[in-house]
């Protein structure tokens, strides 16, 4: 009983991780259409940012703070880079955040070498019903709650959030009513920067973070944000936490050795399942 | 404001053309255009497919950019674009909303620019559907929400890209009304376009007629009206139009002629719409407003 405890906690942990990336790609999809695959990179930058900071002798907290920052940063950047030219198509844009990804590995490995690194979190244990849990795992759990409230309350109460959402909605109707889609896209990258920045400074004492560590968080934060649509944040968070403590149980029932395997068929039999769907509203609609 | 008044000539000019030259790649669509919009002035614009109406009217809101000529815009401008542009996964409500994106007030005055219901008092048929999706709505719906939408920026001119597409005679008898109060009472100027160019000219006191992106006429709608010249091309003088075999008769919902989408009054009664024809004819007749209506 405690096991499986320790297992749901960690599980739900590493399932808020893959909830964080997987927002960013939602929220940058909601307002560009643009499917950014540099997602993965940005929790990279802000980690080892991070990490370097604290190597620095930066106390804890400032250090992470600056490590998302910079992860902002490299977000916009991203964005200007993918679709600050009028007119690029989503698609064209997809291909520069993929590039973008890619290049970003040299610059990392100049950067931090190719080893992996991890951080310390959060000390200290708490006792639930007799199961030893880390408290970084309720720091992780606490810290993406209070990020899927706070992006629940934008899109659905603000007109902030509504102006967002119209972007991609309908890209002319939002320019008709004086909405500047550029400019809410560039800042759509650079919240989903920050977002996945957050991620990565939070998962670094769990999972060591190398220049490829994206790959894995890619494919985690992808199949999420694919159980949401692309669009339902809500959804992503459960696709998500459904992913994590998958993961974890077959790791701890079973073997470390196939989580990724067990993990990724489930990716690709969601994905089946929403390709289906998504035709069948197609067929309806046309 | 004494906005039904005709415009005097010492009133700046709310809109003012010169010269206006918009090209798509090569291809020039509107070829040295001036056009000027008084303040609380009703202006028509008509012409036909392919003309340039909508390529004028989206440079003067600025999503089109002028490759000479120039265009001045003097007060608040919001569009109703062709072909309704709903935000569809966003509810009605939100649409309209967004409509006011551009004020920017702070806290009381903010809250009232972004109230919406005085545009359902206006649009009463929007009332029951304001919390759904606005994709999900119908074509006529639709176009309400677009003037609405429109409206809620609280423009002191108002561009109708189409008014009438999609909606039934009666709510565009009612838009028009409306249309004229807004006018009236708060003295917005509107620039309309409509391919039912008798409606157009009824509405406005000035007109221009837009042929392949040059101005072909201009003047006080009464007198265009008169005119042999554009009563055959754009109202659709019913005598003049030769009957034509019914096998090429109908050119099909999704390409109208202007012509016969000129002919097509705001109330069409089978057998008024088209001229006194046999009894079979008149079925077709029939048939075809019904159509149209059910678009
Ligand atoms: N996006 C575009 N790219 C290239 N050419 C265009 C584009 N939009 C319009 N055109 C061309 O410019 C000309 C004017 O088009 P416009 O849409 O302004 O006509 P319109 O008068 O609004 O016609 P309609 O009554 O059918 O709405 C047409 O010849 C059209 O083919
Ligand atoms: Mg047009």
């Amino acid at each position: 009983m405690s096991d499986f405890l320790v297992y749901l906690i960690t599980g739900l942990g590493t399932g808020c991780g893959i909830a964080l990336i997987g927002s960013g790609l939602v929220l940058i999809h909601r307002v560009t259409r643009v499917v950014n695959f540099a997602q993965g990179t940005f929790a990279v930058v802000g980690a080892l940012t991070a990490i370097s900071l604290l190597d620095t002798g930066l106390p804890h907290g400032l250090s992470e703070v600056l490590g998302v920052a910079v992860a902002a940063v490299v977000g916009l950047l991203v964005g200007v880079i993918a679709i600050g030219r009028r007119g690029t198509s989503p698609q064209a844009a997809l291909m520069v955040t993929l590039g973008l990804g890619i290049l970003a590995y040299a610059v990392e490995v100049m950067l931090w070498g190719d080893q992996g690194r991890s951080s310390e979190g959060l000390s200290g244990a708490v006792t639930v019903f007799g199961a030893r849990i880390q408290t970084h795992y309720l720091l992780i759990i606490g810290v993406t709650a209070a990020v899927f409230a706070a992006l629940a309350g934008l899109f659905g109460r603000t007109d902030a959030g509504k102006a967002l959402s119209a972007c991609s909605s309908n890209p002319y109707a939002a320019r008709v009513v004086g909405i500047s889609v550029t400019r809410m896209g560039l800042i759509a990258f650079a919240i989903g920067g920050a977002l996945g920045g957050l991620a990565g400074v939070l998962l670094a004492p769990m999972n060591s973070m190398a220049f490829d560590s994206d790959v894995a968080l890619i494919i985690n934060g992808f199949a999420a944000a694919v159980v949401g649509s692309m669009h339902h944040i809500g959804r992503t968070l459960a696709g998500a936490l459904f992913l994590g403590v998958a993961e974890a149980m077959v790791a701890g029932y079973g073997s470390a050795t196939y989580q990724t395997v067990v993990a990724l068929g489930l990716v690709l039999a969601l994905m089946i399942g929403q390709a289906a769907r998504t035709h069948s509203v197609v067929a309806e609609a046309g | 404001m004494n906005a039904s008044q005709p415009p005097r000539s010492d009133v700046v000019d709310v809109v003012e053309v010169r010269d206006l030259v918009v090209r798509y790649g090569a291809a020039t669509a509107l070829d040295n255009v001036s056009l000027r919009v008084a303040p609380g002035e009703m202006v028509a614009l008509v012409g036909p497919n392919g003309a340039g109406k909508s390529t004028l009217v989206n440079t003067l809101t600025g999503i089109l950019t002028p490759a000479s000529g120039s265009v001045e815009v003097r007060a608040r401008i919001a569009q109703v674009p062709e072909g309704r542009q709903m935000f569809g996964d966003l509810t009605v409500d939100d649409n309209l909303r967004l409509g006011a994106w551009q004020l920017r007030g702070r806290g009381e005055s903010r809250r009232k620019q972004r109230d919406t219901s005085w545009v359902y008092e206006l649009l009463p048929d929007l009332v029951r559907v304001r919390d759904r999706k606005a994709g999900g709505m119908s074509g006529g719906q639709q176009q309400m929400v677009a003037v609405g939408r429109a409206l809620m920026s609280r423009p002191e001119v108002l561009v109708i890209d189409e008014l009438s597409l999609g909606l039934a005679p009666l709510i565009v008898a009612d838009l028009a009304e409306h249309l004229t109060e807004l006018n009236r009472e708060q003295g917005t100027a509107v620039v309309l376009i409509e391919q039912n160019a008798r409606l157009a000219l009824d509405l406005c006191s000035r007109a221009y007629v837009l042929e392949a992106g040059r101005i072909a006429a201009e003047g006080d709608s009464a007198d265009l009206a008169a005119s042999p010249d554009i009563a055959r091309a754009y109202l659709g003088e019913a005598q003049a139009l030769p009957a034509p075999p019914d096998a090429q008769d109908d050119p099909g919902p999704h390409d109208p002629g202007p012509r016969d989408r000129a002919m097509a009054d705001p109330a069409p009664t089978p057998g008024t719409a088209g001229t006194a024809r046999g009894n079979q004819d008149t079925a077709v007749q029939a048939a075809r407003a019904a159509t149209r209506e059910a678009k």
